[in-house]
């Protein structure tokens, strides 16, 4: 059976450093991957590779059987792979419905023709990217529509921006979403309603998502599969539990004893 | 950052004293303002505005151009910085003296200027060092009443400058919109004048001006009186109105926004039919460059790229219609008519569009900005050389561009109210694109990119593709402008296309506030309406030497001061009234997010606060 | 955050890329061409290649062809000192400043004004050597002066924002300056005064025939460029520079007054373009407002093509499209038919811009950005 996305060898290397090496990685659909590791493990690195804005050295990224290497990030999207960014960047002078309304660019076709125009097909388009912006938008509850689509992005409270991120990479109508430290930042109450949320877009949107995360608690609780990246090499994966129990996975983040130092 | 204190920093509770002013802050303003002053006086402007008259025989535009400078410096001294939460006494005595020292001391230079002038020859390098700028600085009654004249000036103008600070909102609001109002009728002289002869109340305006320009004194206090008034009359109706425009949504809004606009379209329908041929030129131009700053809009405002090549597309424009409709034109003169022409010349705008954007657009902005720049003058320096002489005219240019005969009536530059109606039409489609564009998938596109190309790329816009369109629509406006000037002006010459045309544009797009169509439409009229363009004058011809001064140093104090442009757009106005915003939310009921965070907390409470790993 | 690189997809070459490599082969193939038919117009003149683009080709004798290498080494020189400036305030802080040519224009005006000065009352003519010093202090003076304000006045404000918006606002200060300039000394041209014969007579150098004037640009450029190898490499200030450039957050964490290091970037490269401005007034003897124009724009692409904020590569950049400029259109474009050649030396400059910054924009020997920038 073949997997939704698989990372073959993958090698990622920036002026003479591996960002990546040797990782083997796939997702089947329908999955939640928590993909975990110490700072500076290659994580976002690990996204950027798939989604186009870095160069891989060597290896190969295969997103429905077909490889998606070398294309440009918008291809990338257009495939059907989606993100958010660990910092998150929105579009701070547009407001939240435009920066949501923007991320369907690439499932709708009309031109400069139909804007002038405003044919009947341009105003048809223009009216249901507009409801399914409201759809994603809705899916936050009552936070992020109303008043609020008319706001500017920069308005935002901290977690409305992350939640923002989100509605966004879901207007794109992926079928794969990366989600890059969904809930850092968030208080408890935020982060546990979001990790709810999260096990819905797979139920109720039926996307697959792989997702970094520190927050162990998010992880267990939402992921089918953890992958623990050190240094850029995966040095292991399972379920949460046996990751989590893992020696090596426990020396990585925290160290080892000194006594037990040869 | 700023702390909520319970007490003031100094540590006590009373106001300080009187004379216990910031001696240092008020020395290096004031002695700027002298710098300025002296700057200013050397440049020439006060000698080369003074003949202008804004109030007959009292105030010239040369002296004006020297007493704002104090007054400016008055205030911007007593300004104060407010800081959340930190206790800030309300400006007073102290800043009005403040002011007024500041003043004093910036008298010291148009002082030190007088005797510099009377014991010195600085006149080697200084061309404005002379007689006539000591007879002006003396107002002509000698030194020693120059120099009390100055300093007391000076002084006033910095108290008043300060005072402005200290004056209720009411008061401040009528005092501008008197100077401002004085001041608009006094440059607009022109403009009224052919109004009213239009109408026929010449009786009118004959009394208002001045046999050799400005107002009378009689009638610059009589509407002093009647704007002054004005304010206080109509105060709470303005506001109102705008904000119930504001508050308008959907349909209703549309409505009104159509109402609005045919009512100025309307009024630049019918006005030129009453104005006489000196300003229907300057309003031929205006309309000309508006054309080019509403392309320009397109590709820096909404897309964010900053060309300063643009004026490449503006020579494309002019020289692909000299070529087609010139019978002079050296190699091949099909003589077309200017609407055939025309054709060609969006065509061949596209084409240039994509040939210079397409290598360009990936690269990043600042060296977009040069390679552009490069190529707006490679292809000014190929219409110039002689080598493409036989196709292109080389210096002399192509000329006998005939004027564009309409059937019904012949656009030609002998008319100029022809012409401005054809820009107004040009206008108008490049309005209306301009809209329909920006609230289309395009457009929004665009604004993505400006904010965060990466992150357009990774939303799935085609970055490439997108700002190719916005260099082609751009490049369209800028050869269509191109086009009406050269049958306007009958030839086209290399020498108007210069970079010099790209960058007062760009001040135009700025000052207006970038992809901000209203902006646009009103930093041109009023840049350059009244400072004119690159080569021709606006309505105060004086400023001819000094308006790529001012123009340079209007970029940098919006650069700045307010990158967002003086003309606020709807956006910016949401921001800038985000707490009346959010009050009315909260009215309304319609603040769900405490109601949540109250039923979450409520709920999950029991969470408690743990770790995160 | 990650660097994008640009990526040419090994399946998916867009129609953009395609255009490129077409233009890269036209240009390349049209040098070629030139400069094979001016290689046979000097060496078989019978041959039927020579004469079939220019039958009127004259082609260059040998002395010729030095002395417009010579005159393109010697205004390169000063393209060389110029850039300098452009090459340290992009290596620092990350923009273009568009008006460092005008900071050029105001030393080559100090030194009209002061010479002139000089020759009214005499000085000129009995100790030119004193004369030249003195002007150069005050170019350097004055050049300095105007480059530090320029960075307190207009670009200290904007130290955080996105890299357009200080490259508009240098465009503001750039016309300002200019404009200001042609109202204080008036729009006519400038002479500086005669120089003494025994500066500017030709002198034979190694089977060179040169002017001792541009003799002494070469050797004031050479000196000049000595003594800031020696601030950048071996003083405390030269390396603070050094650091800045690098990374300005972990330099001030390192104690580095960061503030008073970009003022002094701002000055040494102010003061290199002074002494370009005594250069280049006593090379061309004219001076106006408007002079800081082409030059600073030549000088950019001199920075861009030894590698932005590499120094040498600033000044080797320099001489480089000086000789270029001077040699191209005679060697490449006459050959081909071209005619009018030096009217469009300037087009060949816009022309080298275009190229660098389109096909290899890190320059010959490669940028040096800032960690900020690299990102």
């Amino acid at each position: 059976m073949s997997h939704l996305l698989e990372i073959r060898d993958l090698k990622v290397t920036f002026g003479g450093l591996d960002a990546l090496s040797g990782l083997n990685f796939h997702v089947d659909e329908g999955e939640i991957v928590s993909v975990i590791g110490p700072n500076g493990a290659g994580k976002t690195t690990f996204f950027n590779a798939i989604s186009g804005l870095v160069e891989a050295t060597e290896g190969d990224i295969l997103f429905e059987d077909e490889s998606v290497l070398g294309l440009e990030p918008h291809q990338v999207t257009g495939l059907g792979i989606a993100r958010t960014f660990q910092n998150v960047r929105l579009f701070p002078n547009m407001t939240i419905l435009e920066n949501v309304m923007v991320s369907q660019h690439c499932r709708t076709r009309q031109l400069v023709f139909g804007a002038l125009m405003q044919t009947r097909a341009f105003k048809q388009e223009e009216r249901e990217i507009r409801e399914r912006a409201e759809a994603a938008l809705g899916f936050f509850g009552s936070r992020l529509v109303g008043y609020r689509l008319e706001q500017a992005a920069f308005m935002l409270s901290y977690a409305n921006r992350r939640r923002l991120e989100i509605a966004r990479a879901m207007a794109t109508q992926p079928r794969l979403i990366l989600l890059d430290e969904p809930v850092a930042g968030m208080n408890p109450m935020e982060t546990a309603e979001l990790t709810g949320l999260i096990g819905r877009l797979r139920s109720e949107w039926g996307f697959t998502i792989v997702m970094i995360e520190h927050d162990m608690r998010v992880v267990r609780d939402v992921s089918d599969r953890v992958v623990v990246l050190d240094h850029g090499v995966p040095i292991a994966h399972g379920s949460y539990d046996e990751v989590s129990t893992n020696p090596e996975v426990i020396e990585a983040y925290l160290g080892r004893p000194v006594e037990s130092r040869a | 950052m700023s702390a909520t204190m319970n007490a003031p920093i100094s540590g006590s509770s009373t106001a300080p004293a009187l004379f216990d002013l910031d001696w240092r802050r008020i020395g290096t303003w004031g002695g700027l303002c002298a710098l300025a002053l002296i700057l200013l006086s050397l440049i020439g402007m006060p000698v080369g505005l003074d003949r202008r008259m804004i109030i007959e025989g009292r105030l010239s535009l040369g002296y004006l151009a020297l007493l704002w400078i104090p007054l400016l410096f008055g205030y911007v001294v007593s300004k104060r910085v407010v800081l959340e939460g930190v206790e800030t006494p309300d400006p007073g005595a102290r800043d009005v003296l403040a002011g007024l020292c500041t003043g004093v001391l910036s008298g010291l230079g148009p002082v030190l200027l007088i005797l510099g002038i009377d014991n010195f020859n600085l006149r080697e390098p200084l061309v404005n060092w002379g007689p006539p700028l000591l007879e002006q600085l003396t107002f002509g009654r000698g030194i020693g009443f120059g120099i009390v004249a100055w300093f007391g000036i000076c002084a006033v103008l910095g108290l008043l400058g300060s005072l402005i600070q200290v004056l209720p909102k009411d008061v401040r609001r009528v005092i501008s919109f008197v100077i401002y109002g004085l001041l608009s009728i006094s440059v607009l002289e022109a403009v009224i004048s052919d109004l009213s002869e239009g109408f026929g109340l010449e009786s009118l305006t004959d009394d208002m001006y001045a046999k050799r320009g400005g107002l009378t004194v009689k009638s610059s206090i009589i509407l002093a009186v009647v704007i002054g008034v004005l304010p206080i009359l109509t105060k709470g109706r303005l506001k109102g109105a705008t904000n119930h425009y504001k508050e308008l949504q959907g349909a209703e809004r549309k409505r009104a926004s159509m109402m609005l606009f045919s009512g100025v379209a309307g009024l630049c329908l019918v006005l030129p039919l009453f104005l006489g041929k000196i300003v229907n030129e300057l309003l031929a131009n205006v309309g000309l460059f508006l054309l080019l700053a509403l392309g320009l809009n397109i590709v820096v405002g909404l897309a964010g790229i900053l060309d300063l090549g643009y004026v490449a597309f503006f020579a494309v424009g002019g020289y692909t219609t000299a070529v087609l409709t010139s019978a002079e034109s050296p190699f091949f003169a099909p003589e077309l008519h200017f609407g055939f022409a025309l054709i060609i010349v969006i065509m061949m705008a596209g084409l240039t569009g994509l040939v210079i954007g397409a290598p360009v657009i990936r690269m990043r902005g600042d060296y977009l900005a040069i390679v552009t720049l490069g190529f707006g003058e490679i292809i000014r320096l190929l219409f110039m050389s002689d080598w493409l002489k036989p196709y292109f005219g080389g210096a002399q240019g192509i000329t006998n561009v005939p004027p564009v005969d309409l059937g019904f009536a012949v656009v030609t530059g002998i008319d100029p109210r022809s012409v401005f109606y054809l820009v107004l039409v040009f206008c108008t489609l490049a309005i209306y694109v301009s809209w329909r564009l920006q609230g289309s998938r395009l457009g929004r596109a665009w604004m993505a990119i400006r904010e965060d190309e990466q992150v357009a790329e990774a939303m799935g816009i085609n970055t490439v593709n997108a700002k190719l369109m916005a260099f082609v629509v751009g490049a369209m406006m800028a050869a269509l402008s191109g086009a009406v000037l050269a049958a306007k002006v009958g030839s086209v010459f290399p020498n108007s296309f210069m970079i010099l045309v790209s960058i007062i544009i760009l001040v135009v797009v700025i000052v207006g506030g970038m992809g901000n169509i209203a902006g646009v439409l009103v930093g041109s009229f009023v840049l350059i309406g009244v400072l004119g363009g690159p080569r021709q004058p606006g309505l105060l011809q004086e400023f001819q030497s000094y308006k790529l001064l001012i123009y340079g140093a209007l970029l940098v104090f919006m650069m700045l001061q307010r990158p967002e442009g003086l003309v606020p757009s709807a956006r910016r106005s949401q921001e800038l009234h985000q707490e009346e915003f959010l009050q009315d939310a909260w009215l309304k009921g319609e603040d769900h997010d405490t109601e949540e965070a109250v039923a979450a907390a409520a709920a999950g409470g029991s969470e408690g606060t743990g770790e995160q790993a | 955050m990650t660097a994008t690189i640009n990526r040419k997809s090994a399946r998916r070459v867009s129609k953009v890329d395609r255009f490129l490599t077409f233009i890269r082969v036209f240009l390349v193939s049209l040098i070629v061409i030139g400069v094979v038919a001016f290689l046979a117009q000097q060496f078989a003149p019978d041959n039927p290649f020579a004469r079939w683009r220019n039958p009127d080709a004259m082609g260059l004798t040998a002395d010729q062809f030095k002395g417009l290498l010579m005159s393109g080494l010697s205004q390169g020189a000063m393209y060389g000192l110029i850039a300098l400036g452009y090459s340290m305030v992009y290596g620092v802080l990350g923009f273009i400043n568009f008006a460092h040519g005008e900071v050029f224009m105001a030393g080559a005006m100090t030194g009209f004004i002061a010479s002139e000065k000089f020759n009214a009352n005499g000085l000129w003519q009995s100790n030119f050597l004193l004369c030249l010093v003195l002007i150069i202090i005050m170019a350097i003076g004055i050049s300095t002066l105007m480059a530090v304000l320029m960075e307190r006045v207009a670009y200290r404000p904007l130290r955080n924002s996105p890299r357009l918006i200080p490259l508009i606002t240098s465009i503001g200060v750039s016309f300002f300056i200019q404009n200001a300039v042609m109202g204080l000394f008036g729009p006519a041209s400038k002479s500086y005064p005669q120089l003494p014969e025994w500066l500017s007579k030709q002198r034979s150098i190694l089977t060179f025939e040169i002017a001792g004037t541009k003799i002494l640009v070469l050797v004031v450029a050479a000196v000049s460029m000595v003594g800031l190898w020696y601030l950048v490499e071996r003083t405390t200030t030269g390396k603070a520079m050094r650091a800045v450039a690098e990374d300005k957050e972990i330099a001030s964490l390192m104690g580095i007054n960061v503030n008073r290091t970009i003022v002094t970037t701002f000055a040494v490269g102010g003061a290199m373009a002074g002494v370009a401005g005594i250069l280049w007034g006593l090379l061309f003897r004219g001076v106006t407002h408007m002079t800081g124009f082409l030059p600073g724009i030549k000088a950019f692409t001199a920075a861009v093509i030894g590698g932005i904020g590499n120094l040498g590569g600033a000044m080797a950049g320099g001489v480089a499209l000086g000789s270029a400029e001077s040699v191209a259109p005679l060697v490449i474009l006459e050959p081909l038919g071209v005619p009018g050649v030096s009217q469009l030396k300037d087009a060949v400059a816009f022309t080298v811009l275009v190229l660098v910054l389109l096909f290899k924009p890190s320059g010959l020997f490669g940028e040096r950005l800032s960690a900020e920038d690299r990102a």
